[in-house]
């Protein structure tokens, strides 16, 4: 199913009288693709988990539309959307069974939907079996393990054959061995079914691992729409650029010149095409090569050994960052001495942003 | 450890020793009285024992009349008083504005001085050579009436017994669900409402079983409660409660102690020791019922 969001916005009221209103989601325009799996990714508190409410109707927009396929469900309310939703903390019943759990949304049928007893026992079968869960059907969820409930959560919002299915946070409350395992059976089930599913996370390994699409938002507004390794690899903004990747992007104070980077005195790096202005010039940690007469000079602080590779940390005046973290590969381990380092640069790995508007500046 | 030991009951001594004296050795001293046939309260002996006095106050009409008037109060005010408790507590919770007001007036019985109830059912059932009383002038409207509530027919008394206990006992149940409500989780309700649940499935389904463990208590000691009644029948239809078979047991009981037929404790012991046993037995069927409904 196709979803297809026009100028959604939720505003919520401001909780004082001198406080000001907080706009959750602002003016969203997206298209979702039918069949992927899409990643909401954004820092806490950004209003990813409203824009999921809002899709899942528990809450109303204050202006916009929403649809699936060509339906417009903005004023249908949420038990008619035909929506499965597995909640943070997954909102498992925990007087009833896994099995009770499983089929309680199917018993809300009425009418001709009405389903029998082995009907119903049969979709929950299934549903438990995608997921893995055939042999836990009599257990109560207090006697699950974190990612058994889970587990139950996405069977209870799969088994009604959602037309999507949203996830909120769907690992977060897992350990980190489980967290790997259960994404993985996330990107499993939501390619067996088909389902067009939007997961709601703040991790961003979690969403380039297994979403489709990622979008990127940030105090209610959209930044970027694109492929996992498009918005690693071309961030549209300074936001994009600094939230994705561990570890983090480096960002310096800089200005162009002559069609050429400086960082400090240092002409780092050739900008053909750019006109003479302050930028915010990022450089990915595995942007750096060491060269004995590299462009960049940093002060050395020490070099982490992490087996395959070595991480060099070291700071620069210029650095917003605390400190420098460049990887690079073990073997070049040999030419590090002295009080200083040297770099050059991959120019594929540096992004400039406008100092003010902090828009991409292409080069 | 054994040092310990020593210091735990120590601490624990106080209560032990307050509730062993006022509580379990009378309770043990009622249960041998119960057996001892023709005690003389003022000489303090008794002739024999055995169970002669469990079959006087069984086969005293009196007490026959208590036991089923009590049967009767339970029957009625326990499910009428806990299921109206929890349609006003789940109304209460599904409104925001005024919320408090209404909470506050539901609550105004459970503070409010038992006689100046008594006065209010008075003016409301009380015939007088002035008025009917205001059950009645509803009643005229319909072309019923008048009864008289208070020294008139069996039901009609009964009716206003219940009702008044009703009233009494509601506001804290109402209390105690309306935060047993507010204690479930929203997130339960959201779950619900996004799988296509109906308003009445939602409270049959999840609310119910989510406050199983309050409504249970309060069913319990609702029985509890009810068995003991007394003081309510006394506000309403003064202390000759045999003369207008309104008695209770436990009203029995206190006129076996101390009423104008008073002074024979073996008697009153006898009936406390039945009234004890119809408690127990109710409240484990309870508990057996509970097993099946609670979910803690």
């Amino acid at each position: 199913m196709e979803v297809t969001l026009q100028h959604l916005t939720k505003r919520f009221p401001a909780s004082g009288k001198k406080g000001k209103d907080v706009i959750a989601v602002n003016d969203f325009n997206v298209v979702i693709p039918d069949g992927k799996l899409i990643g909401l990714l954004g820092p806490s508190g950004c209003g990813k988990s409203t824009a999921l409410n809002l899709l899942s109707g528990l809450l109303k927009p204050t202006s916009g539309k929403i649809f699936f396929g060509d339906d417009d469900v903005t004023n249908l309310p949420a038990e008619n959307r035909g929506v499965g939703l597995v909640f943070q903390n997954y909102a498992l019943y925990p007087h009833l069974t896994v099995k009770q759990n499983i089929t309680f949304p199917l018993e809300n049928r009425k009418g001709k939907d009405k389903l029998t007893k082995q009907q119903m026992s049969d979709m929950a079968l299934e549903a438990a079996k995608l997921v893995q869960l055939e042999g836990l059907m009599d257990r109560k969820p207090s006697e699950l393990s974190g990612g058994q409930q889970q587990r139950v959560a996405i069977a209870r919002a799969l088994v009604k054959m959602p037309r999507i299915l949203l996830l909120d946070e769907p690992l977060s409350n897992l350990d980190a061995r489980l967290r790997l395992q259960t994404r993985e059976e996330l990107r499993r089930i939501q390619r067996e079914t088909g389902i067009t599913t939007i997961f709601v996370t703040h991790d961003q390994e979690e969403a380039m691992s297994i979403s489709d699409l990622i979008i990127v938002m940030k105090d209610g507004i959209i930044h970027q729409i694109d492929l996992p390794q498009a918005v690693y690899d071309s961030p549209v903004d300074l936001f994009v650029a600094k939230f994705l990747g561990t570890p983090p992007i480096n960002v310096f104070e800089g200005y162009v010149k002559g069609e050429k980077l400086y960082i400090g005195e240092e002409a780092v790096l050739d900008v053909p095409g750019v006109v003479d202005q302050p930028v915010t010039a990022t450089i990915r940690p595995e942007g750096f090569v060491l060269a004995e007469n590299g462009a960049l000079t940093c002060n050395l602080n020490r070099v982490e050994v992490m087996g395959r590779d070595i991480s060099v940390v070291s700071t620069h005046p210029l650095c917003e960052n605390e400190s420098i973290r460049s990887i690079i590969s073990a073997e070049n381990i040999a030419q590090i001495t002295g009080d200083k380092v040297r770099f050059d640069l991959k120019e594929d790995k540096v992004f400039l942003f406008h100092k003010e508007t902090e828009q991409r500046i292409e080069f | 450890m054994e040092n310990n030991n020593r210091k735990g009951w120590l601490y624990l001594l106080p209560a032990i020793a307050f509730l062993g004296l006022f509580m379990v050795y009378p309770l043990i001293d009622v249960f041998l009285y119960s057996f001892e046939e023709g005690y003389n309260f003022a000489s303090q002996t008794y002739l024999g024992i055995g169970g002669y006095n469990y079959g006087y106050v069984l086969h005293d009409p009196y007490f026959l009349q208590a036991l089923k008037n009590t049967f009767i109060l339970v029957i009625i005010t326990v499910p009428v008083s806990t299921g109206l408790a929890l349609l006003i507590s789940v109304g209460l919770s599904s409104i925001k504005k005024v919320r408090e007001l209404y909470q506050t007036i539901f609550f105004l019985p459970y503070v409010t001085n038992t006689l100046a109830v008594g006065l209010v059912f008075m003016i409301l059932f009380k015939q007088t050579p002035y008025t009917d009383g205001l059950a009645n002038l509803i009643l005229s409207w319909f072309n019923a009436g008048p009864v008289d509530f208070i020294d008139g027919p069996y039901w009609a008394k009964m009716f206003v017994l219940c009702l008044y206990t009703v009233w009494i006992v509601m506001p804290f149940k109402v209390l105690i669900l309306t935060s047993a409500l507010a204690s479930v989780d929203e997130i339960y309700y959201n779950a619900a409402k996004v799988d296509g649940t109906s308003k009445f499935r939602i409270f049959t389904k999840i609310t119910l079983p989510m406050i199983s463990p309050t409504l249970f208590y309060l069913i319990i000691t609702g029985f509890i409660g009810a068995f003991k009644a007394y003081s309510d029948a006394v506000a309403l239809f003064g202390v000759d409660l045999n003369a207008a078979e309104m008695n209770t047991i436990v009203g029995y009981i206190y006129d076996m102690l101390y009423g104008n037929s008073g002074g024979y404790p073996s008697y009153a012991s006898a009936a406390a020791i039945i009234l004890f046993a119809i408690v127990l037995t109710i409240t484990c069927i309870n508990l057996l019922v509970s097993k099946k409904h609670v979910h803690y």
